[in-house]
């Protein structure tokens, strides 16, 4: 309308006038401030040059406003960031960003006008940030490096003890993040990674004395101190961003890059602190590493050797006492005890440490593992590890054990075993010795305490699964149904008197499934027995319906009296060394191969017999001729000068097969099965599969139970094409289908 | 009419040529009924009259004459050939069936198919059948399904001895001197031969116990490995 038109040198020197006025107050001149008026009057004269349709001077305003910014810094923002060093370098540095914007603020206000339709319109930057690229481009990008260096050489320098202006460098710090405008990269590219360059360096050559220098635990502190140090910095004067990395930076020169120089140092590493069970510098150790991403494996590794290496050492220990002790018989299973001792001591040790030291971390649980599955399993004087720890529960349960232990110890020591059976590779075989002796010791009443069996089971059962434990806890079961048929039969006695066999008697009725197999056989009773017999039979067929009697009469204990010319003496026998001693009560003197006929007996089980009464430590029979061994043409007499000063003893008898061979047979069967059942499971689910395949899923399917052999695996399935379970497929030799 | 009598019929000697040109021309199947014929009384030479069957002695005969011992292979290959069923026997059916493939309705003929029989077998993928045959030829017995090992033996000597001499060799020693296995299946003899083809010998570089081999033939592996370091 009727607006003055301005022309651009008048509108321009207005504007100039304000811009110096600007620039003074900045540089510190007194009367520094700009009234509403002024403001009013630039703000208005940029208003009409710039809304005036002909000659409009908005682009030569916008580019004006670059000028003046370009123009202050090229005259006195860079000169006087050039001519200082140093600390003051950086001052100036952070004092002309400080003004810069204010400066760009200003100007920005006046020149407002240009931002509301000028700079849309020619999708140009809005004026702030602009003018804080003028910033960036002409002073920044031509200062940082020396700015970096400086400021580099001010960490270092603090590094070495000396003192710096924190405070100055957080603020130049500040103005590399605030000149990217919202983009780390700026910050990132140019100083953070030079820093951290450095710092590495930095830590690298320290490191690098250290480790010759100084033992594992004080590389240990100087290392911690570092790390303590790197972070108080950055929280102080870098960019938050940056601690992680610095951190990281730190850790990989000192800690990574030197892992296994500084954990298998000689006398001060990692063994060395167990050895002297340096608990803090353990901790020390963990904590330091655990922060690093797989930091922890080389100490896992080394801490796996060390258990691994003290075990073996346990397990050689056991191998040599037991050969030195060659001649005696129960030298294996004596040291067998001592060793499984030694080894549940090692696992509290050491799993101490990975509870405490380690902080229960799993790399470590895993590294315990490992080591003790390597040694757990390996056999003593050909007794393998299975029978060496059923053994050594036996020896907890039993009676009579010389050390006379209280019973929260006994239980302890079985919940430790318990943990231990995990490292067993064969832990059905342990399985099947602790039933037979769990069977010794209720048959043979040598079990110490009935609760003790009970919470052993059942502590079995948590961790092997219901299956496990089920046999053994049908057996005691079943004691404790017999104990209630014995007293019934002394109640079936006390009512029926005629029936008397004139004998005690007593009876344990086992249930067949949960024992193990025991055979019967044919001992020609002595008149007596015969007479027990069938008064028991006659009692139990009238309690029970349709149940049959297996009598075994190789577990049977009984007690006569031998009435011996010096005093009568109670001798406690099995029932097959009674029955061949009552035959003398018919006459003095039997022959071999009378008393064969009589007994109907095997030979080698009459040879056993006659043996352990006219050979061993106790001659109730006297041998003709006197020679070590029975022979078949040997004569037996009743010997009756004999006596000893006790009036009651028992004559032990050896066992009659190979236990042990037994034992393994049977288990080695029942794995035939399982893995047979597990192959037919998983071909039925899968109808086809690689043979690889089949062998590697059968092995997961039965490991919790026992370790399968390969070998053993691939003859069953052999066993099972001919059987027709499965084929192999046509054309690959290498695939099996289920055959339906 | 001369015409009326020129509409005569032809002499019976015309229809006279007529029939001798047939027995000239190649009509098969006149002329293949000739040739059965032969093949039946050819079986009958050595058939026993009772069971209608080339027995044992037949045999024995049909080898004398065709100048071949009878343990030879070349019989068990006529037996593949008439895809025979029971050992040490030949049935009218199984005879015709193999004779006639051969082409061969003399002694003669026979003997000179032989060669070729021979040949055609060395070819892989008949030799795998034949191959096959010769182990189930031998399960004599009802649901039989294993054959012992010296039995075994002889076979892979028979069969597989002309292709894989020094494999077979090997293999038999080794079968003689294991007393795991008394008796093989057809699983674990169809696995020799693909033995023999498959694996590189005699440094068996190529071997992965890992595989789905057969029991016998990891042990013979490692047997044989053993025994090459002494």
């Amino acid at each position: 309308m009727g607006a003055k038109i301005i022309q651009f040198d008048q509108g321009w020197s207005c504007l100039q006038k304000g811009i110096t006025k600007l620039k003074k107050i900045l540089e510190g001149a007194p009367g520094g401030h700009f009234s509403s008026e002024e403001y009013m009057a630039l703000y208005s004269t940029i208003y009409n040059m710039c809304s005036q349709n002909s000659p409009n001077y908005s682009q030569q305003l916008y580019e004006k406003y670059g000028e003046s910014l370009t123009e202050y810094i090229r005259a006195t923002v860079l000169p006087s960031i050039a001519e200082n060093h140093g600390e003051f370098m950086l001052r100036e540095f952070v004092n002309r960003w400080a003004n810069h914007k204010v400066m760009v603020r200003w100007l920005s206000h006046f020149f407002s006008y240009l931002d509301r339709w000028f700079v849309s319109q020619k999708s140009l930057p809005r004026l702030k940030e602009a003018g804080l690229v003028v910033f960036r481009e002409c002073v920044y990008e031509k200062v940082k490096s020396n700015v970096v260096a400086c400021v580099i050489g001010f960490i270092d320098k603090e590094r070495e003890g000396g003192r710096i202006d924190r405070g100055l460098l957080k603020n130049v710090v500040d103005v590399f993040v605030e000149v990217g405008m919202g983009q780390m990269g700026g910050y990132e590219v140019d100083f953070e990674a030079e820093m951290l360059a450095d710092s590495g360096e930095h830590y690298s050559r320290k490191a690098v004395s250290w480790i010759l220098e100084d033992s594992c635990p004080d590389y240990m502190v100087k290392a911690e101190e570092c790390l303590r140090r790197e972070k108080e910095r950055a929280s102080h004067y870098l960019h938050s961003s940056s601690e992680q990395k610095l951190v990281e930076k730190v850790q990989h020169e000192l800690l990574v890059v030197h892992a296994h120089q500084l954990i298998d140092k000689e006398h001060s590493g990692f063994r060395a602190l167990i050895r002297g069970d340096k608990v803090e510098d353990l901790s020390r150790m963990f904590r330091l590493y655990h922060k690093i991403p797989k930091g922890l494996e080389p100490v896992a590794n080394v801490f796996k050797q060390q258990v691994t290496d003290e075990g073996k050492a346990l397990v050689q220990q056991a191998e040599d006492a037991a050969s030195s002790q060659q001649g005696s018989n129960g030298a294996g299973a004596e040291v067998g005890l001592v060793l499984i001792r030694e080894i549940l001591e090692l696992h509290d040790k050491y799993m101490a440490y990975v509870t405490g030291c380690f902080m229960n971390h799993s790399v470590f649980h895993k590294a315990l593992k490992e080591a003790f599955e390597v040694f757990c399993n390996k056999s003593v004087a050909g007794i393998s590890s299975a029978e060496l720890l059923a053994g050594f529960c036996d020896n907890l349960l039993k009676k009579g054990t010389s050390e006379k232990l209280s019973d929260e110890i006994i239980e302890e020591t079985l919940e430790k075993v318990v943990v231990l059976l995990a490292y067993y590779s064969d832990k059905d075989l342990y399985a099947e010795f602790c039933r037979k002796k769990l069977a010794r010791r209720l048959l043979f009443d040598r079990s110490c305490n009935e609760d003790h069996e009970k919470s052993f089971l059942t502590k079995l059962k948590q961790q092997c699964g219901g299956q496990f434990a089920s046999k053994m806890q049908g057996m005691v079961t079943d004691m404790t149904l017999a104990k209630d048929i014995q007293t019934n039969f002394e109640q079936y006695l006390g009512t029926n008197p005629n029936v008397k066999p004139g004998i005690d008697l007593s009876v344990t009725v086992l249930k067949t499934g949960c024992w193990p197999n025991y055979k019967s056989s044919d001992l020609n009773l002595p008149q007596e027995m015969v007479k027990c017999v069938e008064v028991f039979k006659g009692f139990y067929d009238s309690q029970t319906k349709r149940r049959k009697l297996a009598w075994i009469y190789s577990l049977g204990t009984c007690n006569i009296v031998g009435k011996f010319e010096p005093k009568p003496i109670e001798l406690v026998v099995s029932t097959y060394q009674a029955a061949l001693l009552l035959l003398f009560n018919d006459s003095d003197r039997l022959s071999f191969s009378e008393i064969l006929t009589q007994l109907k007996l095997t030979n080698e089980d009459l040879v056993r017999l006659l043996s352990s009464l006219s050979c061993a430590k106790y001659k109730i029979l006297i041998k003709e001729p006197n020679t070590k061994t029975v022979k078949p043409d040997d004569n037996f007499v009743f010997n009756s000068m004999f006596t000893d000063k006790m009036r009651k003893i028992r004559i032990p008898l050896p066992p009659m097969v190979d236990e042990k061979k037994k034992v393994t047979e049977d288990v080695d069967k029942e794995r035939k099965y399982a893995i047979d059942a597990a192959l037919v499971r998983i071909m039925k689910s899968r109808k086809v599969l690689g043979h690889q395949k089949l062998v590697m899923e059968c092995v997961e399917m039965v490991q919790s139970i026992f370790k399968p052999d390969i070998k053993t695996i691939k003859k069953r399935i052999e066993d099972l094409i001919t059987r027709d379970y499965l084929e192999r497929d046509h054309e690959d030799s290498n695939m099996f289908k289920y055959v339906a | 009419m001369p015409r009326a009598t020129s509409k005569r019929k032809a002499p019976p000697s015309t229809s006279a040529s007529v029939t001798s040109s047939d027995v000239v021309s190649t009509r098969p199947g006149k002329k293949g009924k000739k040739e059965v014929d032969k093949i039946g009384s050819l079986f009958d030479v050595y058939a026993n009259k009772t069971l209608d069957m080339i027995d044992p002695e037949g045999i024995v005969s049909l080898c004398s004459h065709l100048g071949v011992d009878h343990t030879d292979v070349r019989i068990l290959m006529l037996a593949w050939k008439m895809k025979a069923e029971k050992q040490g026997y030949f049935s009218r059916e199984e005879w015709r069936r193999g004779l006639k493939d051969l082409n061969a309705d003399t002694i003669a003929k026979l003997k000179k198919a032989l060669p070729g029989l021979e040949k055609e077998l060395m070819a892989t993928s008949k030799f795998e059948d034949f191959y096959a045959f010769a182990f189930q030829y031998c399960l004599t017995e009802d649901r039989q399904k294993s054959v012992d090992i010296e039995t075994v033996c002889e076979l892979l000597s028979l069969v597989l001895g002309p292709k894989y001499r020094s494999q077979v060799d090997v293999l038999i020693k080794y079968l003689k001197v294991q007393s795991e296995y008394r008796a093989l299946n057809a699983d674990q003899w169809r696995h020799f031969y693909r033995f023999c083809k498959e694996i590189s010998f005699p440094d068996l570089e190529d071997y992965d116990s890992d595989q789905a081999w057969p029991v016998i033939i990891d042990n013979l592996v490692e047997w044989m490995k053993e025994n090459k370091q002494s």
